[in-house]
């Protein structure tokens, strides 16, 4: 058999099944964490379980790991559709995949061991770091290797949320972890200070920018069109909303340094940028919205389309709250408060979870040719997750909310109303709140486990052989 | 419409976006370095001895930016509570920075002469001695480990190689360990006479406690 004339679907066949298990491993670890912040006792004197070694794993896992893998995944399977082609390399593909895997292992051990460079999603030492950067190469030339043997003209609309994010993950990542090594496991960057802090989160922010956001679009744009029957609502709109999110999006760092040391001018150009940024990040959330246009009845009978819906939903919700919380007296109040963290879980749960599940469940079907194995357990996860969700953000509000007034109250003589001990004591319920929120979403991610491992149980494996005169439903509105 | 050109060619197209996302990286962060003014220099803030950048290290390793945050906004009820606002000229020697993004304990970019010695040691074994009601996990484990010196000189030697200016004395390995030894005696010596009781210098929490008396200290505000 003529390997070229079929699609390669091992690749994002192993690399959904790591999106689970890293997954879950990443969301355990997290809910471990929660419940570290409401029972000190569950760190048990053990340094590999402390919070400050296993908070940085939790993030680390669930970024590079649960959500690495599923763009990696998407990416995979929608490239050779929208291509026409099989991957440019299969050699590649197998070095992608398994030496990504490894740098998760290795990252993991090297966080609990405490090698660090203690940068926030930026911790990987530097001999990590030269890692992740091969595997990115590897990553790129197959990515355009395979653009370049293409089979259709133009590139569709989620390639090129694709193309932006690798090349803006290879420039963060590369910049901010400019160092010289001490150790092979220890080294110090080459900024210091107010300078190191602007280029971390510079990077920090446009991870999620070009991590978080971009390819999780570039997914939106080809499985939800493909979910819902229906073709992009608007062309136009996703080219409008693309040049501008990529060219904005990088100039809003500074608002993780509002009223700190950074000079003032920097901070002002951070806010104003990001609060620019609702307008292209609502564009995307729109598009995506309105391509329900004519199959809104979809939202009453089928569980990816929940997903996707509610995903957006809480996309567009925190592209709105990040502009606000960017505005400096709004910082001022949750600046250093859980108001952050429940922000980013909005985020993270929200939008990235709940997109990837719906890729996951579209995808995997297709990738076992066979059918989801329960969509009634599909629809629990839905809302198992949507209410873990709500607990979790809503508790993280209060929080947030009340750890600001409670540290900046004073009497009427002026002095301080709180000590700093008292804020946290009032905090020990939410914290208790947000961890059942955290472990009701975890549980859904349990049922997609063993839905996704049953639909592959009853699939089979066979090759789907590539078909170039085949339009895109996605495609089909550019093409008229 | 042009945009279909454009999305025919995958190089132009690379090239247009790496354009894109490069501008503002530079606009902000470039006259960081160019222009003096951005970080004004504080003749007082010296760089970390020896002692202290190994136990800033240990710091790192346990994770304390996930909780604590070095940085002092210019608003009254932070500078009520840890003392004065934070100036760029006070991080020149810090590498990485250590801002943080999160107080579920309290700021310490004011630590140094906050607390003397033997609260801190008494501190990290069980938090809630010194704080009742602390959520903060115990350290025990760092009473137990040596301070492993062994990448010391080789810290030093990086940290000059940058830009620290640290002179040729910090080049004599013999020096530098004595130092070390002199600072981690006089911080164990100040514990055990507080708690009578045997304090090892040699452990990982006396650099620590070394680090954190550092925390703010080189401007000196606090009145005694």
């Amino acid at each position: 058999m003529d390997k070229k004339l079929y699609y390669d679907e091992s690749t994002p066949r192993l690399f959904a099944f790591f999106t689970v298990f890293w997954g879950f491993v990443g969301m355990l670890v997290g809910l471990y964490a929660a419940l570290e912040l409401a029972f000190w006792q569950m760190n048990f004197d053990i340094p590999y379980l402390t919070f400050g070694r296993i908070r940085p794993l939790h993030t680390n896992a669930v970024i590079f790991a649960f959500t690495a893998n599923g763009i990696f995944a998407g990416v995979y399977y929608s490239l050779q559709r929208v291509c026409k082609t099989r991957m440019f390399s299969d050699a590649l593909s197998k070095i992608h995949l398994w030496g990504w895997q490894l740098i998760i292992v290795l990252d993991a051990v090297f966080l609990l061991m405490g090698y660090t460079d203690g940068k926030e999603y930026a911790e990987p030492v530097w001999s990590i770091d030269i890692l992740i950067t091969l595997i990115w190469v590897v990553f790129a030339i197959n990515f355009f290797g395979t653009v370049a043997i293409r089979k259709v003209k133009h590139m569709y609309v989620a390639v090129w949320f694709y193309m932006s994010t690798i090349i803006t993950i290879a420039m963060l990542h590369i910049v901010n972890n400019l160092a010289i090594p001490v150790t092979l496991t220890k080294s110090y960057p080459i900024y210091s200070g107010v300078q190191d802090a602007l280029i971390q989160w510079w990077y920090g922010h446009n991870a999620v920018g070009f991590l978080l956001t971009t390819p999780i679009l570039g997914l939106m744009y080809y499985f939800l069109p493909k979910a819902v029957n229906r073709p992009v609502y608007s062309y136009r709109l996703s080219i409008l909303h693309f040049w501008s999110l990529v060219f904005i999006y990088i100039w809003a760092g500074p608002h993780h340094l509002i009223y700190t040391a950074l000079p003032d001018w920097c901070q002002t150009l951070g806010m104003v940028f990001s609060l620019m940024l609702i307008a292209p990040s609502w564009g995307g959330m729109i598009n995506g919205i309105l391509t329900f246009k004519g199959a809104w009845d979809k939202l009453r009978t089928d569980a990816i389309a929940k997903f996707f819906v509610v995903g957006l939903t809480f996309y567009g919700m925190s592209t709105f709250e990040g502009p606000m919380l960017s505005i400096k007296s709004v910082s001022a109040l949750g600046h250093y408060t859980d108001w952050i963290v429940g922000h980013v879980h909005s985020g993270a749960l929200g939008w990235v979870g709940f997109t990837i599940f719906a890729m996951l469940y579209w995808m995997v079907p297709r990738l076992y040719k066979t059918e989801l194995y329960s969509q009634d357990l599909a629809t629990k996860h839905f809302w198992i997750g949507t209410i873990g969700i709500l607990i979790y953000v809503v508790s993280m509000w209060v929080t947030g909310v009340t750890q600001g007034l409670m540290w900046r109250a004073v009497t009427a003589q002026g002095d301080l109303m709180y000590s700093f001990i008292e804020t946290v004591h009032q905090l020990h319920p939410y914290y208790i709140l947000r961890a059942i929120g955290g472990g009701i979403y975890l549980v859904g991610v349990v049922m997609m486990g063993y839905n996704l491992m049953m639909t592959a149980k009853q699939g089979k494996v066979t090759p789907t052989p590539i078909a170039p005169e085949a339009v895109d439903i996605a495609e089909e509105k550019e093409a008229k | 419409m042009n945009h279909k050109k454009l999305e025919a060619k995958s190089v132009p197209m690379a090239i247009l976006v790496s354009i894109l996302v490069t501008i503002g990286g530079l606009v902000e962060i470039v006259p960081l370095y160019t222009v003096d003014q951005q970080v004004v220099k504080i003749e007082d803030v010296e760089p970390y001895r020896p002692l202290e950048l190994e136990g800033r290290d240990i710091y790192l390793r346990e994770g304390c930016y996930t909780c604590h945050s070095q940085a002092v906004r210019p608003f009254r009820d932070e500078t009520e509570r840890y003392g004065p606002y934070s100036k760029a000229g006070e991080y020149v020697y810090d590498r990485p920075f250590q801002f943080g993004s999160k107080r579920t304990g309290p700021d310490l970019q004011r630590e140094g002469g906050a607390n003397v010695d033997s609260w801190h040691y008494l501190h990290f074994k069980d938090p809630r001695v010194t704080s009742p009601g602390s959520i903060m996990p115990n350290y025990p484990w760092l009473y137990e480990a040596k301070l492993d010196r062994s990448a010391t000189m080789k810290k030093l030697e990086v940290l000059k190689k940058l830009g620290t200016p640290y002179d040729e004395k910090y080049d004599d390995e013999e020096w530098v360990m004595k130092q070390m030894d002199r600072d981690s005696k006089r911080i164990a010596e100040r514990i055990a006479r507080d708690l009578k009781e045997d304090v090892p210098p040699d452990t990982e929490v006396i650099a620590l406690i070394a680090y954190m008396q550092k925390l703010g200290a080189d401007i000196k505000w606090r009145k005694k």
